[in-house]
């Protein structure tokens, strides 16, 4: 079943034209990449579907739902997160407040008056919290953590808000090759204990072959090429943007 | 209501003055934000001192019938040297700061330039006597106007075109132009932007305190006068759009207008009209008539 | 009881048996004057803090929050000279009116993008109460102002101001703990993600604009109380409440005080309190020392001395634990 669909999503800025046509279908519990080289419209195409920018045409259908334009936040209440290339926190809050605050949101608390939020949502806190790998941080400033600790903080921070598929864009960003793994795991124990489907960009290859069912390659603002991994790998036009040559590339 | 077509005209051309002197203030403020990415809440209060300091020249040179032209010459002269001097003390160790942090520095001089107006020339009222070549009046299609009206009219006017050339025709022009839309490119190509912002700062002073100049034969000078003149500023801002000079120059005009006729429906609350125009502007159209559309 | 808590009881209690003597202690050994100081102290303790919601909680710097004070303040005095309105329905009627005027104010306000925008939208609706208090003299007076506003007897300040003092102490309190169960409450705790990150709040499902105007509503509230105790205090009440300037000290007592501590403004409002009364008796200058400090601090102290206090506070907690 698709969970997601984008039916010739396109969208301009000033007179460059970003996405210019993207039709793209993921299918539920599985992970996907969407990959390309820099300015191919990736990370365009997920402020779309996200409902950061509005499509100047096309349509966006999430659980068969058109949400199309719809405001961000009614998009992540209707069980899509993301996560930001460029870590997006809230710095002056606790760890365990940051996904405190998350939690309160998704479980419809947040407008409560005069309850106390310190002992509030803590069960469903401590299970991202240890999800993540973040217990022994949870007092310290979402502000002075390290990038590695802060990524996994981003990505509780999305967990909490009990999507059903994740957008994150560039999840690796930065990071150094044992950190990549110990993160590229960490999302594949998620979607697999939580059954969630991941749509991610990346740019790493050993990255995108390793962890993904589905690649879509984008350049330009079109998809050229989208499929099963094992079909990507061998397909020419991928080979050609990436390797410039008719070389097999050297899959890990 | 009976609309004399001659009162009409006569609130025409009152409104034209106002919105000449609205758009030699907004035109600096926004000026100073397209180039400098900077707000100066204090643009008020430089626009006092032009009118004080027109108080002070004239007085120090009354016993000449040009005493009004010496101080139409000398005091936005003045003024734009304190804005040189605020550019290069204050302003300038605030540029790469929050947003936050300048507009609180731009704020807190209000206090200070308004405390120091009080300190120099007192809180009595003050006046400035209108030039005797234009202390006539003019008569055009029934009406009499103070022939002082033209006068402000053509100083807006040869102030728009100046700024025309400026911006279009000459190399600064140019610079600031580069510096609104792609600062660190401007920088990287060698370019002094530091010198630049003392430049377009003291532009902007400059023509505050003209307005300054400009108003004060037609006003009793006070110390509130600063935030007075403010509120309409922003709000022309608001309409016109952040960093657009002809967007200025085209909500002044529309404000003065809508002051002027406002006068004839509301009298002494012609200000709401102002305040509804901005809030439509602000629900319909965020960026201003003709401001850049947001994401 | 563990030693900790214990501690907190006694300091507690040590604390209210200060604040419950110190009038006598004050009008007996000092003057009356510094126990109408106090009282001033108390009054803007109460608006800095409630301008802090938006400020330091929302991330909002509003430059026109006097125009709640003010209307709290007008809202008051008007009832009272002008209807033969009951003190305490007077009292009651002026947060309301001043919840009101956050409300209008503040959907027009929170609507606009930019800090500038918005610093400059509510600058320019306080001024405009001030031109509309002022011009307006068939209804409030305009600049005479209004006077001789009469308190119940036992409020009154002709003799004493103990009494009052107590008033305030009470009412200020109450609105003190509602403020702190809001701060502490998870409203108050994604508000405060608002301050942090408005483009990841969105990103975790919050309406921003729904958060952001509740917060000036209440903001607003609590300053319209202020506005009235103010009334009360002074029996008299002038446009000048609506001034500019008003905005600003109030925007410098957070500053001062401390925007991200919950009692940061109030330990401002008792630094510009006292400085006030203090500089005020030399020079008429007052304004210039608001603004040099003001400069001081945006050039020297970007977080505040609250905030300050609280980072070292931090840090002896965590080398305590190590």
């Amino acid at each position: 079943m698709e969970i997601l669909e984008t039916k010739g999503i396109k969208k301009s800025f000033g007179g460059v034209t970003a996405v210019r046509g993207v039709d793209l279908q993921v299918e539920e519990k599985e992970i996907y990449s969407v990959i390309g080289p820099n300015g191919a419209g990736k990370t365009t195409l997920f402020n779309l579907i996200s409902g950061f920018h509005k499509c100047d045409e096309g349509r966006v259908l999430f659980k068969g739902a058109d949400i199309t334009n719809l405001a961000p936040e009614k998009i992540v209440q209707l069980g899509m997160g993301r996560s930001f290339q460029v870590t997006s926190v809230f710095p002056r809050l606790t760890v365990f407040e940051n996904i405190q605050a998350t939690s309160l949101v998704t479980g419809g608390q947040g407008l409560s008056l005069f309850s106390d939020a310190s002992k509030m949502r803590l069960k469903n806190t401590e299970e991202v919290l240890s999800l993540v790998e973040l217990v022994d941080k949870r007092d310290e400033l979402a502000g002075t953590l390290p990038a590695g600790d802060r990524k996994k903080l981003e990505l509780g921070i999305v967990l909490a808000t009990r999507p059903e598929m994740l957008l994150l864009d560039e999840p690796t960003c930065g990071m150094s090759p044992v950190e990549t793994t110990g993160t590229i795991e960490l999302i594949r124990k998620i979607a697999r204990e939580m059954s969630l489907t991941v749509l991610l960009t990346e740019h790493k290859m050993d990255v995108v072959f390793s962890v993904s069912s589905h690649i879509t390659v984008m350049n330009f603002g079109v998809v050229i090429a989208a499929g099963k991994t094992e079909e990507i790998r061998n397909n020419k036009l991928v080979q050609d943007i990436y390797f410039g040559s008719t070389d097999q590339p050297s899959g890990r | 209501m009976e609309f004399d077509p001659s009162i009409l005209l006569g609130q025409f051309v009152s409104g034209l003055c106002r919105g000449m002197i609205l758009f030699l203030m907004a035109s600096g403020l926004t000026l100073v934000f397209g180039v400098m990415r900077v707000v100066n809440f204090a643009h008020g209060s430089f626009y006092m001192l032009g009118a004080y300091m027109a108080f002070s020249l004239t007085q120090a040179f009354a016993s000449t019938p040009a005493n009004f032209w010496i101080a139409l010459a000398l005091a936005p002269v003045g003024v734009s040297l304190v804005g040189g001097l605020v550019e290069y003390v204050l302003l300038r160790r605030i540029y790469s700061k929050d947003h936050l942090l300048q507009i609180l520095l731009t704020y807190a001089l209000i206090f200070v330039i308004g405390d120091l107006t009080k300190m120099l020339w007192g809180v009595d009222l003050r006046i400035v006597q209108t030039p005797p070549i234009l202390a006539g009046f003019v008569s055009l299609f029934g009406h009499t106007f103070p022939a002082y009206y033209f006068f402000i009219i053509g100083v807006g006017l040869i102030v728009a075109l100046m700024m025309w050339f400026i911006l279009n025709m000459t190399r600064l022009g140019k610079l600031m132009r580069a510096s609104a839309e792609h600062r660190e490119m401007v920088e990287m190509l060698g370019y002094n932007v530091r010198g630049l912002f003392t430049v377009v700062f003291m532009m902007a002073t400059w023509l505050g305190g003209l307005a300054g100049v400009v108003i004060s034969p037609t006003v009793r000078l006070s110390l509130g006068m600063d935030m007075e003149i403010i509120i309409e500023c922003f709000l022309v801002v608001i309409i016109g759009g952040l960093g657009n000079v002809w967007g200025a120059l085209l909500a002044a005009f529309i404000t003065g207008q809508l002051y002027a006729m406002g006068i004839l429906v509301l009298e002494k609350y012609a200000m709401a009209f102002l305040f509804a125009l901005a809030a439509a502007i602000i629900i319909l159209r965020p960026s201003g008539l003709l401001g850049k559309a947001a994401r | 009881m563990t030693n900790a808590n214990k501690t907190k009881w006694i300091a507690g209690s040590a604390v209210a048996l200060a604040l419950i003597a110190l009038p006598f202690a004050v009008e007996t050994w000092i003057s009356q004057y510094y126990l109408y100081l106090i009282i001033k102290i108390i009054v803007w303790a109460l608006f800095a803090t409630s301008f802090n919601l938006v400020m330091g909680y929302g991330g909002m710097m509003s430059f026109g929050h006097a125009a709640f004070y003010g209307a709290g303040a007008y809202t008051c005095a008007l009832l009272m000279v002008k209807t033969s309105c009951p003190m305490p329905l007077a009292f009651l009627t002026a947060p309301l009116a001043a919840a009101l005027a956050g409300l209008v104010i503040g959907y027009f306000s929170v609507k606009i993008k930019g800090i500038f925008y918005f610093a400059t939208l509510t600058l320019s609706f306080a001024q405009l109460l001030y031109i509309l208090v002022f011009k307006w003299r068939s209804f409030t007076f305009g600049d005479d102002g209004i006077q001789g506003i009469a308190s119940p007897a036992l409020l009154s300040t002709l003799d004493t101001y103990v009494n009052y003092y107590y008033f305030a102490l009470v009412v200020s309190s109450i609105c003190f703990y509602i403020m702190w169960r809001i701060a502490k409450s998870p409203f108050g705790m994604i508000l405060r993600t608002l301050r942090e990150n408005p483009e990841r709040s969105t990103f975790i499902g919050v309406r921003i604009q729904r958060y952001r105007l509740s917060a000036f509503v209440i903001s607003a509230f609590f300053s319209g109380v202020a506005g009235a105790l103010y009334v009360f205090l002074e029996t008299s009440v002038a446009p000048d409440v609506f001034k500019w300037s008003v905005s600003g000290e109030v925007l410098l007592m957070g500053l001062l005080g401390g925007m991200h501590v919950f009692f940061g403004p109030a330990l401002g409002a008792v630094i510009m309190v006292l400085l006030n009364s203090f500089i005020t008796s030399y020079t008429e200058y007052w304004g210039l020392f608001i603004g040099i400090t003001l400069i001081l601090i945006v050039l020297f102290f970007p977080q505040g001395v609250g905030g300050l206090i609280n980072e070292q506070l931090r840090s002896t907690m965590n080398r305590k634990a190590a």
